[in-house]
């Protein structure tokens, strides 16, 4: 910087980083739509785009852009750019951020809501809704299988991961935190896995019918949450052996607990309504 | 003024053009790349409804023919109408203007430039991810052009949906032109959530020392309500937009009743976020007009408090009234009483804020600058749009006017003038001080007048067509319609060269205009943050906070 700096903000350098997220993001949906649509032509015939090549390259783009933008990041807070007032804000941003994809969950659940209370008949429109819930034909799950199992998993991962979090908190004590992680990051695996196993044995589909869009649909973005969050932790643990944290100052590992509740906390709204009330 | 030299030091700019504007970590130079592509997209989507207009000048099709698009009118036997290109036309320009034209000019450019500096504050909380909003708001303008220009249904090229995207029409539109415009959208609002994050912690986190919350400028609270309107709608348009692009590429049917759907569904969450949407498009125009007309008042605005709660209760409001687009869809009669009843109930924060910009020019020394009438011209028709927004509010009412030209009349009031009004009196308000160069006086108040009397004369016809029963998203009409047709064509031509005139101003201003880097141009009524710094303000702003005295003159009037 030109000058010295007379307050705590961070104030930043130029970066490629945002250029090169967003080009890489056209990227990605251009070729997500290339991809589903069968293949594209474009420039009057010049240039044809089809399968999935387009799509996978601008994926690759956006997630090196993640690693990097998000190394220099850490990289920033170990230099001491995240003063206290700067670390606020970045928890503030956060929780914004979680604030927003709660909304977005919103969407779904409106959705499987309506067409619980209100099924439509296949023959009949709205306001005539002569249907039945769950709709003729589908058989739901038993909640109290495999599903109360994956309960049960998740929030013992959220569990350890307060664990670690008060291990880092209260003393710093290195191998606690390493446990906790360690069993949060393989329960969320474990509640991968038999998400996929329950998947692989529904007995509705995807398409054609309301239940399963939903159903899938909402579950599946939870579970992608799961992917992330799961993620979002390993890289916390990598960064503890690395010797990152410090109880003043360990934001990342602050986000990815929350992020992992805000995971949990969606999964027993889904629980709840979709495999309990909606059985 | 003395205390400039505090606030920005004069120091070499040793950034080269790509790291400049390409690498930006800079509010003030985002807020302009904003300003600077909104104003494109508007161009494009200013000309797509000149276009229209053209077409709807007389009865019968004339331009938009199968046979090619012309310029020239062309004889009846000549040519077969092309209704989808009218429908691309009328989709493309509604996307355009909501989503890429009027959210970024007063959000993306006028907040990004203006909310830091009206608290002081040295720049965004997180100045990098504010450059990932401009991207990808860059990236979502690509992809809605490209969608324009791709396979769409028919067998043409775009989507002619409507911007509503309501299905069945989005889900069965043949080709990938509508995947596009979806993506568009997405790309769009995570940039402008994004942006929302970023607004809101600068405002809670970034304020200069001494600044409470009622403390800080009106524009200031503008954005940061707008902020959480798009915080908390736009990711539930997401979740809607993603069920269209499921329905349409992998066989669900949220939306298709022959697999248990409901179209109506796609209509109740589009204007969950749709009704917000429209106070994100005009809460940032009533801070800047707030601004505006204290200035040229020279009187400090009426009523500092009811106007920032009369923002938050507008906004919260508006979380609660969307089904009031949707009365003809079949809702029972408790649903439309109730919808009806807390729609009627925005008036009343509504007309706080009108009665108090009126009570703020109430015996002031009323100065008619270019800024001052088109915050005036702004007050004058967004009161008349917001007047036949509580005629289109009754339930029984809305059965006549629905989808008529009565609509269309009300939210062009509201918008096209109410928000492209705040967007005018924002530009030659703070455009000495973004480019330290004066706008010729003469020539933008004839670009007021021309504005003026051509939007008047475009619209207010429009109120006639739909009490008699024209219909909306039509290419053609009966002879009926003509003679109001023809006048609201004329007053479109009008407003077109009154918007070339303000590109003309424009380009002017920055090139030849008369250089003046006194901090304020106007008087001691613009007494926020912003007028302390010269003009243009340098690279940092700020490097110094603020005291308390620069900007805390509540004991001086």
């Amino acid at each position: 910087m030109a000058h010295a700096k007379n307050h705590d903000y961070h104030i930043l350098s130029p970066s490629l980083w945002p250029l090169l997220g967003a080009l890489m993001g056209f990227i990605m949906l251009f070729g997500a739509v290339a991809w589903m649509s069968g293949g594209m032509t474009m420039l009057f015939g010049a240039i044809e785009v089809g399968g999935p090549w387009l799509f996978l390259i601008g994926l690759v783009g956006v997630l090196y852009t993640m690693f990097g933008w998000w190394g220099e990041t850490i990289k920033e807070n170990a230099i001491g750019d995240h003063t206290p007032v700067v670390l606020i804000g970045l928890r503030y941003g956060f929780i914004l951020f979680i604030m927003s994809e709660v909304m977005f969950f919103f969407a779904w659940f409106w959705s499987f809501f309506k067409h619980a209370l209100y099924p439509i008949h296949p023959e009949g429109l709205s306001p005539k809704v002569d249907g039945v819930f769950p709709p003729a034909g589908i058989e739901t799950f038993d909640p109290w299988h495999l599903p109360l199992i994956n309960t049960l998993i998740l929030l013992c991962s959220g569990a350890a991961a307060t664990w670690a979090h008060h291990a880092l908190v209260h003393g710093n004590k290195r191998d606690e935190i390493k446990q906790g992680l360690i069993i949060a990051i393989l329960l969320g695996l474990l509640f991968t896995v038999f998400q996929a196993y329950e998947y692989s044995h529904a007995a509705f589909g995807f398409a054609g019918n309301i239940y399963g869009a939903n159903f899938f649909m909402a579950t599946g973005f939870h579970g992608a949450h799961v992917i992330i969050g799961t993620i979002f932790l390993f890289i916390c643990l990598l960064r503890v052996y690395r010797g990152h944290f410090t109880p003043e100052n360990h934001l990342g590992f602050e986000a990815a607990a929350w992020y992992w509740h805000f995971v949990d906390v969606v999964w027993l709204f889904l629980f709840a309504s979709i495999y309990i009330w909606g059985q | 003024m003395a205390d400039a030299a505090i606030h920005g030091h004069e120091h070499e700019d040793n950034r080269g053009f790509f790291t400049r504007w390409f690498m930006s970590t800079n509010h003030k130079d985002i807020g302009i790349l904003y300003l600077i592509v909104s104003a494109l997209a508007g161009l494009v989507s200013v000309c797509f409804t000149v276009y229209m207009r053209l077409e709807l000048m007389e009865p019968g099709v004339q331009y938009m023919c199968m046979e090619g698009a012309r310029i020239t009118a062309a004889a009846m036997e000549d040519c077969t109408p092309n209704g989808h290109l009218w429908n691309v036309l009328i989709t493309g320009h509604g996307i355009l203007m909501m989503f890429f034209v009027v959210i970024p000019a007063l959000f993306g450019g006028f907040g990004n430039y203006f909310m830091p500096l009206q608290i002081g504050a040295p720049d965004m909380a997180f100045p990098r991810m504010n450059n990932l909003s401009f991207w990808l708001y860059f990236a979502g303008t690509t992809l809605a052009v490209a969608s324009l220009l791709s396979p769409g249904g028919n067998g043409q090229l775009g989507s002619g949906v409507g911007w509503v995207l309501y299905p069945p029409l989005s889900t069965t539109e043949g080709g990938y032109s509508m995947d596009l415009a979806i993506f568009a959208v997405h790309v769009s609002g995570a940039s402008s959530i994004l942006g929302a994050i970023n607004m809101i912690t600068t405002f809670l986190n970034m304020r200069a020392p001494g600044m409470t919350l009622f403390k800080v400028p009106l524009f200031a609270w503008s954005i940061f309500v707008t902020s959480w309107l798009i915080l908390l709608s736009l990711p539930v348009l997401a979740g809607a937009i993603t069920m269209l692009l499921t329905d349409r590429n992998f066989g669900t049917t949220f939306f298709d009743p022959s697999g248990g759907g409901d179209p109506i569904l796609y209509q109740h969450i589009l204007w969950f976020f749709g009704h917000p949407e429209v106070y994100i498009v005009i809460v940032p125009g009533f801070g800047i007009a707030s601004h505006v007309i204290a200035t040229f008042s020279r009187k400090p605005i009426f009523g500092y408090l009811p106007m920032v709660w009369a923002v938050i209760a507008i906004g919260a409001l508006g979380f609660v009234v969307w089904a009031h687009h949707m009365y003809t869809v079949g809702m029972s009669l408790q649903q439309q009483s109730y919808f009806m009843l807390a729609t009627m109930v925005i008036a009343v924060p509504t007309g706080v804020k009108i009665f108090s910009w009126i009570a703020t020019m109430w015996g002031g020394s009323i100065e008619f600058k270019t800024p001052m009438l088109f915050a005036i011209g702004f007050l004058v028709l967004f009161t008349i749009g917001g007047v036949t927004g509580i005629v289109l509010s009754q339930a029984g009412v809305d059965r006549a006017y629905h989808d008529t030209y009565y609509v269309v009349a009300h939210f062009h009031y509201t918008m096209s003038m109410g928000a492209a009004f705040t967007i005018f009196a924002g530009m030659y308000f703070y455009l000495p001080k973004m480019s330290g160069r004066m706008y010729p006086e003469f020539w933008g108040k004839v670009h007021f007048w021309m504005f003026f009397i051509g939007v008047n004369v475009t619209f207010f016809p429009q109120h006639f067509l739909g009490r008699q029963g024209m219909p909306r998203r039509y290419i053609d009409y009966p002879d009926a319609f003509a003679t109001w047709n023809y006048l609201s064509s004329v007053g479109a031509m009008i407003s077109f060269a009154s918007f070339l005139l303000f590109f003309g101003i424009v380009i002017y201003t920055l090139t030849k205009g008369a250089r003046s880097s006194v901090a304020n141009p106007w008087n001691e009524y613009a007494d926020t943050l912003e007028w302390t710094l010269p003009s243009p303000p340098p690279e940092h702003t700020f490097e110094q906070l603020p005291k308390q005295e620069d900007w805390d003159k509540s004991h001086a009037h």
